[in-house]
């Protein structure tokens, strides 16, 4: 949902420019509606553009994050998870894998597992969404990838996480 | 490896004196472990005599090595050397008992070492002081000189079961992962070593992320978790020839924490399907598998009792990780821990009698031990995260991992006897954790 409105934002005041200076904003315009590369437009691959991983990654949002030991979605985890629907919908030469994350305040095998309930419900959310299950799949890393290493909640809440990772799929 | 035993085959009881029962049992040159021990036994090593051109160096590192192991254990105390009134100059000549009796060494510990053709030959005797008799027999072993180490430790093992009445540990190696790096770039291999740290051999090259390997119960096959082929999955490697290969038949989309069962063929591990994790048994050789829990929640970390007829694993269907306990074949599992907090990795001592686990509570990890009923719950360790334990072979001593706290936080390997005393770190080349303890050899 937040990102059809971002995007509909983002083309309307595109639009808007492309009344006041033609010139320069057509080229963008054309390119965020039909997704095609060109010289004075946006860079095919870019964090600009939408149809990136890179775009994926850092303006849908890749990761959603847990409570302590719970690996039950929050609604800020889901708003996320609708963008990530969203896009992998619209981007559908693109599979998915989603890697399940605890912080270091576990055991090594519960945490594999934890990760693993986090990674799955993040799975299962985007197929309730409509993906194919056959786009995506899981695993679990447990504490053992945490991206924040300080040994208190500021570090914790950031590695209680599940990252959704974009990949090429058979046809992409 | 297997060259070394081999070699080590050859043990000769050297004295002619009657088999059996050691003289001292009962006497003064005892020591009840499980009474407690508040003051170590007082005892002397000197250098071992070098009996030919080349052995001196030797004949000093083994005495030192013997002493490591006996004054490591926290139940003995060397007399030091400056002290020794008598000097030991030849294997054979009597002892000057009440020189040993003027410094207090309860026991002496006598030995000679030989070196010819590329075979080096240790033979030691161990003396009740204040009897003035020998404990046992002299007895000899015959190695390669690279496997000094190990002589040096069965020497140790003999003195410490002659003394306390129980096999020793010393001459048995730990599994374990060297980790290198910091908490967000950490590389981990499976490495094996000694048990008190030496003669570590890497056993994978570090590009897959491995965790938590376990020996099998003749030490020959090691079981662990790799992420090689992207997935977590189990791999069995053989470590005479350090050859590895992922076990067929693993369902589902991931597999983990594997231990062999006594039979050392079957293999129990837990198995995630979607958002759950039960435990699974697979026969090696046939890679058929069987499922032994069925909840919906996590059950993971078993581990067989050493008659192999029931497995304690640990399960979050109560809300929080709890101990189980459950037949082998599967089936209703019974709840054992019932105290404050979570309770994790229980690993089920070599004698069968007590359970070693990982408690987390009030922010704080404990290893600690308990009845295989759950009752008699003792916390042996306390840390900001303590984790994984495993048992010595003679089920008296019990080595984990220690992780310390913060942006610079590194695991290591520690060791603590089962009454919760001599605390202490293993030295290793890098940081370790999850480490497995290997049979006596």
């Amino acid at each position: 949902m937040r990102l059809t409105a971002k995007s509909t934002m983002l083309i309307a005041v595109l639009a808007l420019s492309a009344c006041t200076n033609a010139n320069r904003f057509d080229d963008s315009a054309v390119d965020l509606n039909a997704a095609t590369g060109s010289a004075g437009g946006l860079v095919p691959g870019s964090a600009n553009d939408p149809r990136s991983p890179a775009y994926f990654q850092q303006t849908v949002g890749d990761r959603v994050l847990f409570a302590v030991d719970q690996s039950t979605l929050s609604p800020e985890a889901r708003a996320t998870l609708d963008g990530q629907a969203q896009w992998l919908m619209t981007n559908s030469d693109y599979n998915a894998v989603i890697e399940g994350h605890a912080d270091e305040q576990g055991t090594r095998a519960y945490n594999l597992a934890l990760g693993a309930r986090r990674a799955n419900a993040v799975m299962e959310y985007l197929i309730a969404q409509g993906i194919p299950a056959s786009r995506l799949r899981f695993v679990s890393y447990g504490k053992e990838r945490p991206i924040e290493i300080c040994s208190d909640e500021s570090c914790y809440s950031k590695n209680r996480r599940a990252v959704t990772i974009i990949s090429a799929g058979l046809t992409g | 490896m297997k060259q070394i035993v081999a070699s080590l085959l050859a043990v000769l009881v050297l004295a002619v004196s009657a088999p059996g029962m050691v003289s001292a049992q009962g006497g003064p040159l005892r020591i009840e472990i499980t009474e407690g021990v508040i003051e170590p036994l007082p005892y002397a090593v000197p250098d071992f005599v070098a009996e030919s051109a080349g052995a001196q160096q030797l004949a000093q590192q083994i005495a030192r090595v013997v002493a490591d192991d006996l004054t490591g254990t926290g139940l003995f105390r060397e007399v030091p050397r400056e002290a020794h009134i008598s000097q030991i100059s030849s294997f054979g000549s009597p002892v000057q008992f009440a020189d040993w009796k003027a410094i207090n060494a309860q026991a002496l510990i006598t030995g000679a070492v030989s070196s010819e053709g590329g075979r080096i030959v240790v033979k030691f005797r161990v003396w009740d002081v204040f009897a003035g008799t020998e404990l046992g027999q002299g007895m000899q072993f015959a190695g390669t000189p690279d496997g000094w180490r190990r002589m040096a430790h069965k020497v140790a093992d003999q003195v410490y079961s002659r003394i306390t009445g129980e096999s020793g540990y010393f001459d048995s190696r730990v599994v374990f992962v060297s980790e290198s790096g910091p908490k967000d770039q950490r590389a981990k291999r499976l490495a094996v070593m000694d048990y008190d740290g030496a003669n570590v051999q890497y056993l994978t090259g570090g590009n897959a992320l491995v965790l938590a390997p376990r020996f099998s119960e003749d030490g020959q096959r090691v079981l662990y978790t790799s992420y090689e082929t992207g997935m977590p999955r189990v791999h069995v490697l053989e470590v005479g020839t350090v050859q590895s290969r992922i076990l067929q038949g693993q369902d589902g989309v991931m597999s983990f924490a594997p231990r062999f069962a006594p039979n050392g063929s079957t293999v129990v591990y837990s198995l995630t399907q979607g958002s759950n994790t039960d435990i699974w048994a697979m026969d090696i050789a046939s890679g058929g598998t069987r499922q032994l829990t069925s909840a919906p929640s996590i059950e993971t970390a078993p581990s067989y009792s050493p008659d192999g007829s029931q497995i304690v694993f640990e399960s979050d269907r109560s809300g929080t990780q709890q101990l189980y306990v459950m037949p082998a074949t599967g089936g209703e599992a019974r709840r054992i821990s019932f105290g404050q907090g979570r309770y994790s990795t229980p690993v089920w001592s070599p004698r069968g009698d007590m359970i070693a686990f990982t408690k987390q509570n009030a922010g704080r990890f404990h290893i600690g031990v308990m009845r295989t009923d759950g009752s008699e719950e003792r916390l042996l360790t306390a840390s900001f995260l303590d984790e994984g334990p495993t048992w010595a072979p003679n089920g008296r001593v019990i080595m984990f991992a220690r992780e310390t706290q913060g942006a610079q936080g590194a695991s290591s390997l520690y060791t603590v006897d089962i009454s919760g005393r001599n605390l202490k770190r293993v030295r290793t080349p890098e940081g370790a954790s999850d480490p497995s303890w290997g049979p006596l050899q």
